[in-house]
């Protein structure tokens, strides 16, 4: 009696196990199901590299939001990935252990605040600064990169600290006991020595920001257009889609899909490329 | 032309300080500046009195029920699902490929945007299985949306569990799921709590995922099969319509008031834990 339900047991947890990868194949299998046959309908090329989005017309190039997520996404990294890989490094190498163990969850407190709220603090205070010092519509590409770039921080830092403090203690002994500095010992050791995870970061945190839609919505202007300065107002893929799911049917509802697809093949691939890295990390470790 | 390097030292404590202090300051900005301005908004009677004129005026009652439902539902399917996955990876077998590519997908479906989930269970919920926009569709969106999150903290905190414990538990003669169930889970689960509230801190912040399958119907729902709308839904249309400044000020504050005590919580098990751990 026992041995038949351990087994069952086993057998149980085995097939609920799957719940995870099963959930993404299904998610997988009915976005592209949605999307693709459009896209093939409608040409691979015409469909990516046209900038003419007009769904009435039946008109769906998305390469104006291809642009504008590229940028956007670049923004945030110039704005996010140097200010958080700065601040792992100095709560892991200049703080003491205690007083990280409280800087940290604190930080950590960002991720928690909703992207909607992000939004609005971009809409109420960022906006207004950026329309009366540069001009323009103050909600712009430049409004969405910084509000971006804050909002992939807590994911930067923490995958970066948890990189940093896997470099083995001997490392930075060594590195002191010949006379370095913290600084030195930080971009001569211990940059080196944990690049691939704080890779892995920033790549989260790209593919974070790529996928970010509410707070983009909010802040970032939402007219179609290819940007030519930072201070034009832009809509990315993932505004594109959300704006225009409540109402859109037929023809226009499968272009949404397949705005979905494109989505969700960046960010399958820039998982990979972050799995892989942290990966190498563990091996090498 | 080298800078001495008592120089670059001093260089990179304050740059370095200097991007934690920001950091925070901006963190403590956001916070502050929601509550501000929306603290006075609250009031029990803004909390428990129906919204009028789409909420432009009255409370947010029917958000909040919604707010409580949506993610109540998502843990009560995603915990058993995220739990005994945690319990086969890290107790019923070895690394293998099977393991590998379970991880791979787990890791992959914590990376996908909130819109993408959103997308999926409009087709696949609302649509194809015919639940319409309703509780049903948003709870079940947000199951699979927070399922990452509740793997990895419950392996994290059953890995965490000393092996003399599982070595003592199976020298009494307690078969694999006797120890599971008696010494693993037990002494694993301030940490599985922790992933929990984690899930719903993020359940309720959610917008993306709940507005295209829960919809956004602003009436107290009676069965698992009506639309309802969330506080962060209810404060996006507020704040983006330009219905009424006050009111979403009034929503944003509720809603992080809400986010900090769920994370708050979350945090304060945890560093139980790890001090009783350690």
């Amino acid at each position: 009696m026992k041995l038949v339900g351990e087994k069952t047991v086993k057998g149980i947890l085995g097939t609920i196990a799957f719940s995870a990868i099963s959930a993404l194949l299904l998610i997988a299998l009915f976005i592209l199901n949605e999307g693709l046959p459009f896209i093939f309908k409608y040409g691979v090329r015409e469909f990516l590299f046209s900038s003419d989005w007009q769904p009435h017309l039946n008109k769906f190039g998305i390469f104006p939001m291809i642009a504008a997520s590229l940028w956007v996404t670049l923004g945030a990294m110039i704005v996010g990935a140097p200010l958080g890989v700065a601040v792992a490094l100095f709560l892991s190498e200049y703080v003491p252990q205690a007083v990280m163990r409280i800087i940290k969850p604190t930080i950590e407190l960002l991720a928690a605040i909703p992207s909607v709220v992000y939004g609005f603090i971009g809409v109420m205070v960022l906006a207004p600064i950026i329309r009366n010092s540069f001009g323009g519509p103050g909600l712009s590409l430049l409004a969405g990169s910084i509000i971006l770039g804050i909002m992939i921080l807590p994911t930067v830092i923490s995958i970066s600290i948890d990189s940093i403090l896997a470099v083995p203690q001997s490392f930075r002994e060594g590195s002191l006991a010949l006379g370095a500095t913290t600084w030195q010992t930080i971009h001569m050791v211990i940059i080196k020595a944990s690049k691939s995870g704080i890779i892995a970061s920033i790549i989260l945190g790209l593919g974070r920001a790529i996928g970010e839609t509410m707070a983009v919505i909010m802040v970032a202007g939402n007219s179609v257009n290819i940007p030519t300065s930072p201070f034009n107002s832009v809509r990315t893929l993932t505004a594109n889609i959300a704006l225009e799911m409540s109402y859109a049917t037929g023809l226009h509802r499968q272009a949404l899909f397949a705005t979905g697809v494109i989505l969700f093949i960046v960010i399958i691939i820039l998982n990979s490329i972050a799995s892989v890295a942290i990966k190498k990390r563990t091996i090498k470790k | 032309m080298r800078i001495p390097p008592k120089y670059t030292q001093a260089t990179a404590v304050t740059i370095l300080g200097g991007a934690t202090v920001l950091t925070i300051v901006i963190l403590v900005f956001i916070i502050f500046f929601i509550l501000e301005k929306g603290l006075p908004v609250i009031s029990l009677n803004f909390l428990t009195s129906n919204p009028q004129e789409m909420g432009k005026a009255g409370g947010i009652f029917p958000t909040l029920i919604g707010t409580i439902l949506l993610p109540l539902l998502a843990i009560i399917i995603a915990t058993p699902l995220g739990v005994f996955t945690s319990v086969y990876l890290s107790e019923y077998t070895k690394e293998t490929k099977i393991t590998r590519v379970i991880r791979f997908g787990t890791d992959c479906l914590a990376g996908i945007p909130s819109i993408i989930f959103g997308l999926f269970g409009y087709i696949f919920f609302v649509i194809a299985l015919g639940m319409g926009w309703s509780i049903l569709s948003g709870g079940l969106t947000l199951a699979v949306m927070v399922l990452p999150t509740i793997i990895r903290t419950s392996e994290e905190a059953i890995r965490a569990v000393p092996k003399s414990y599982r070595e003592v538990s199976f020298s009494l003669g307690a078969t694999s799921w006797q120890t599971v169930k008696k010494v693993i889970l037990p002494n694993a689960l301030p940490g599985i709590v922790t992933g929990i509230m984690l899930s719903i801190g993020r359940s309720i912040g959610e917008t993306a995922a709940v507005i295209f399958t829960a919809g956004s119907s602003l009436r107290i729902p009676s069965s698992l099969f009506d639309s309802t709308r969330t506080m962060a839904v209810h404060f996006y249309i507020l704040a983006r319509e330009g219905i009424s400044a006050e009111n979403a000020y009034g929503t944003a504050a509720t809603l992080i008031l809400a986010v900090l005590l769920v994370n708050l919580s979350a945090y304060w098990i945890m560093n139980r834990f790890i001090s009783k751990r350690s």
